[in-house]
């Protein structure tokens, strides 16, 4: 293997520009394949600090009733906040949030909104409550980047929102967009307006009531508790683990043309070598070598290319996917009404282990591509192979 | 790696053809290269296979560096015998024991002059300090010292061959064919070549077999088998020499 190794960095060296061509496109698919991977693994690990910083927090209880996808039982997903967990939303390590629905009304046209009720001075989440903190005779209210936007709404806009008091019946008060903040969370953006817990519980009658109550360590054991639904992290993501698996599905198809392009090369090679080669097949053979050790060495020489490709795509690519990672991919379009958790610039994150694999997929299918032409050396006659007759 | 094949014959007949046939298949039928050809080689000779284009030279010379095999017969190089050998037997019986020079020399073309003398003791396993000393020794034997970085595509034909005669004889093998080592050579090199080999059959007691019919060569062989179509027409022993 020694000598195999030896005399194909020789044979490859020797090569030239052919070699070189190969070890090009071969290094670009690393380097693509590296970075489209990094570029999906930044987008999971930014869309879920985005979903914990926003929304989830590090895990949740939701009131029994409560179900996200149906806004029909929303008001009546609530329930006074339980004693156990009352110490813990004194220290501020578990939020309460209360929820209702409600409409705002900006340019006079109705919108639906659900109407979140939270502490100003909490910090487990990462929203601008602190903006809430303010004394207007308006109610205080923050909206994200996407009601914003799609609202026509904007910082210091007043607008009328309406909502169902504890009897039912319709009200309605004018609140002051003191803040819109922007979070890659659809989900903790749209169609939601967010004001004091107070003023909220005020509003609907529900004093010490909570829909949801969030807390900020995920890796405390938390207890059932009687009416609440625990809800862990892994709970929460299980859609954008889901979406993400989705999407990397559909990335391996583009790394496999990727990597059918490359190994494209790499077969041509090495079917021309075997055609090309015949009297150098034969010598190899006349000087001692067995078939076997001749097909042995073209696999070597073929595989070697994926080993320069990979040095090559370090000498090129690391200070690319280095640059990447800190500059961001900026995406040439508007992702805010994608409907799903992911920013405008996302950041590749790479890990070893990360780069192993790919260098191991890519050095293996290169050494199984290479291998299956030159096993054609195996029954050529080293005669024939001699004289360089085709065969 | 124990040389076992060299030292079981050292004193005995180098190389025994006994009642050979080979046939190649043709269309339908088949053609007969060798027709019954039995032959003795000793160590240390240096013997001519001389005939027409078609006798059987080079079949004779493929089935002695067991690149071939008798379809007939029994052929027995160093003691073994070339049809009993399986391939990791016959690629160490190469590989220890025979030299090969061709006509068109063979040179792998990427690599340098002393790369292309270095193969074969690279095969045998020598430590790098050996190897230098031997492909060194065997280029200043051919005169092409000067040459050792030099590419096969830099060198002239003539010097081609010598690098291939290097090759051929850096192992110090048993026993050397040479497939119309001149055929691609001027006069000049041609005699040069010849001379070269003779030297090496002298000093170093390797035998010599070429398959050729260039008068040139002919001119300095100790033994001279004629074939034709595939029968030893005449095989004369030059004592003069």
């Amino acid at each position: 293997m020694k000598l195999a190794i030896r005399l194909a960095f020789r044979n490859l060296i020797g090569a030239g520009l052919r070699t070189w061509l190969n070890v090009i496109v071969l290094s670009f698919a690393f380097v693509v394949i590296l970075w489209l991977q990094g570029v999906m693994k930044g987008w999971d690990l930014q869309a879920k600090n985005d979903m914990m910083d926003y929304e989830t927090g590090g895990g949740q209880y939701w009131h029994e009733m409560y179900d996200p996808y149906d806004p029909l039982i929303l008001e009546e997903s609530h329930a006074p906040v339980p004693e156990q967990l009352k110490e813990e939303i004194e220290s501020g390590e578990t939020e309460p949030v209360l929820m209702t629905l409600g409409s705002i009304f900006p340019q006079g046209r109705m919108r639906s909104v659900t109407i979140k009720g939270i502490r100003p001075g909490q910090d487990v989440l990462k929203l601008p409550t602190e903006s809430l903190d303010t004394a207007l005779h308006t109610i205080p209210a923050f909206i994200g980047a996407m009601t914003a936007q799609s609202a026509g709404l904007e910082e210091g806009d007043n607008v009328i929102l309406r909502w169902r008091d504890a009897k039912g019946t319709f009200d309605a008060a004018e609140i002051t967009i003191t803040a819109v903040f922007y979070s890659n969370v659809p989900s903790a953006e749209a169609s939601q307006v967010y004001i004091p817990l107070e003023k909220l519980e005020e509003m609907t009658g529900l004093h010490g009531h909570a829909t949801v109550l969030i807390f900020r360590d995920s890796e405390k054991e938390r207890p059932e508790i009687e009416g609440w639904r625990l809800k862990k992290l892994d709970d929460l993501t299980a859609r954008m683990d889901e979406m993400l698996q989705t999407k990397t599905i559909g990335q391996s198809f583009l790394y496999g043309i990727l990597l059918l392009l490359a190994m494209l090369a790499i077969f041509d090679t090495q079917v021309l070598s075997i055609f090309r080669r015949q009297k150098e097949i034969g010598t190899y053979i006349a000087l001692g070598y067995t078939r076997k050790e001749v097909v042995g060495l073209f696999t070597v020489e073929g595989t070697m290319h994926a080993v320069l490709a990979f040095a090559a795509a370090m000498v090129y690519g690391l200070p690319f996917l280095i640059w990447q990672s800190n500059v961001g991919w900026t995406m040439p379009m508007d992702v805010s009404q994608f409907g799903m958790a992911i920013a405008q610039t996302l950041y590749p994150a790479f890990s070893i282990g990360m780069v192993v694999t790919t260098v191991l997929l890519l050095i293996i299918t290169t050494a199984m591509v290479s291998w299956l032409p030159s096993r054609k050396i195996a029954k050529m006659n080293p005669t024939e192979a001699l004289r360089g007759k085709l065969q | 790696m124990e040389p076992l094949i060299q030292n079981r014959m050292e004193n005995s007949a180098t190389i025994s053809i006994e009642n050979v046939y080979k046939r190649f298949p043709m269309g339908r039928g088949e053609f007969t290269a060798l027709k019954d050809i039995t032959l003795d080689f000793e160590k240390g000779e240096f013997t001519g296979l001389i005939g027409p284009s078609g006798s059987g030279k080079t079949t004779v010379l493929n089935i002695i560096g067991s690149l071939d095999t008798p379809s007939e017969g029994r052929v027995t190089v160093l003691g073994r015998s070339v049809a009993d050998m399986n391939a990791k037997e016959s690629a160490r019986l190469r590989k220890e024991s025979l030299g090969f020079i061709f006509q068109t020399y063979n040179l792998l073309q990427v690599h340098t002059v002393f790369e292309n003398v270095e193969f074969p003791l690279l095969l045998l396993k020598y430590d790098t300090p050996t190897r230098r000393k031997m492909v060194m020794d065997a280029l200043e034997w051919v005169g092409l010292t000067d040459k050792e970085k030099s590419k096969p595509p830099q060198l002239s034909g003539g010097e081609c061959q010598r690098v291939a005669i290097a090759r051929a004889m850096v192992k110090k093998p048993s026993i050397v064919l040479a497939d119309e080592p001149t055929a691609n050579l001027d006069a000049k090199n041609s005699h040069h070549i010849i001379q070269t080999m003779e030297k090496l059959n002298r000093e170093l007691k390797t035998t010599f077999i070429f398959a050729t019919h260039d008068e040139k060569v002919i001119g300095y062989l100790k033994r001279k088998i004629n074939l034709l179509d595939g029968k030893v027409d005449n095989d004369e022993k030059i004592t003069s020499n």
